[in-house]
């Protein structure tokens, strides 16, 4: 597979927006195990053509960062072939792998600079003030509590290191990121920030603010 | 340093929708393909896909992935490809 996507003749090929034969799921996956180059280049076309679309609106995705995600994600769907079960057409499911792949890249590039340490302290981040009008007073008393017993929470429930991935998220910093400045990964940040919520939402409940509380706008 | 107001707001947001299982975002990404087809038919989402569903609502990165999926899944249908 390796061979066959470093030779630049596959992907030379010039993109055709014309519709070619339609190939359906089982004819997919056949044709790119056995490592049929006009799969690969069609593939290769159909990915472009689906990421120039899907990020669009999104800016510095230029085109060869799209192509270089394409080629990146033409590895990874050939990687993962044997995980696709047919649940949807391959193309979407295809097509999902390379928006992750290029979105990944767009997300390191814009926070490769960014410290973990600047995030999590970075108070220059524009409050926005409680909107509480239309609220009773006992209303608003609830909500100030709520805030004020969630700032406790965070202090004393959590672990440093949970505190950190959960400030850093909230302040838009990519998984991926955190995960890079913790030497850990993506799905260990996730959890890391799935069990603080956990924590915070039983600190919530033992306060006796109840779903009600904690849902009602602020 | 405490948490800005705004981000109090979306703590609690995700906080009220924390579930004692959830999915990680591999596994998100193994199903978001067929979960964003079945949504955009209209169809009611199978079990397994509840969970795609909640984990989209937590997750602000598979979020933005679904949305770009969506904008281009009318043109994967009009090609008839795949
Ligand atoms: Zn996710």
């Amino acid at each position: 597979m390796a061979s066959l996507l470093s030779r630049p003749s596959v992907f030379s090929l010039a993109a055709n927006d014309e519709p070619k034969m339609p190939r359906d799921n089982e004819s997919w996956v056949a044709d790119l195990r056995a490592e049929r180059e006009s799969a690969l280049s069609d593939l290769r076309d159909a990915l472009l053509r689906n990421l120039r679309k899907a990020l669009a609106t999104w800016p510095h995705a230029d085109e060869s960062l799209l192509e270089d995600a394409v080629q990146d994600s033409l590895m990874r769907v050939l990687e993962r072939i044997e995980q696709f079960e047919g649940r949807s057409r391959f193309l979407t499911w295809a097509t999902s792998i390379a928006i992750h792949t290029a979105m990944a890249e767009l997300r390191r590039r814009r926070w490769k600079d960014v410290s973990l340490e600047k995030v999590v302290s970075d108070g220059d981040f524009a409050p926005v003030q409680l909107t509480t009008s239309g609220q009773t007073m006992d209303g608003k008393l609830v909500q100030q509590a709520l805030v004020a017993t969630m700032q406790r929470l965070i202090e004393q429930d959590l672990t440093e290191k949970q505190r950190t991935a959960l400030k850093a998220e909230l302040k838009g910093m990519p998984q991926d990121e955190i995960a890079r400045h913790l030497g850990s990964n993506r799905n260990a940040v996730y959890k890391l920030t799935h069990d603080a919520r956990k924590k915070l939402k039983a600190g919530l409940e033992a306060a006796g603010f109840t779903a009600g509380d904690v849902t009602a706008p602020l | 340093m405490p948490l800005s107001e705004s981000e109090i707001d979306s703590l609690l947001r995700l906080v009220s929708l924390t579930e004692d299982v959830e999915i990680n975002c591999e596994q998100c990404l193994a199903a978001v393909a067929e979960f964003a087809e079945q949504k955009l038919a209209g169809k009611s989402i199978r079990e397994a896909l509840r969970a795609v569903e909640h984990h989209l609502s937590v997750c602000a990165e598979c979020r933005a992935e679904y949305e770009a999926l969506l904008r281009t899944l009318n043109n994967i249908g009009g090609q008839g490809e795949g």
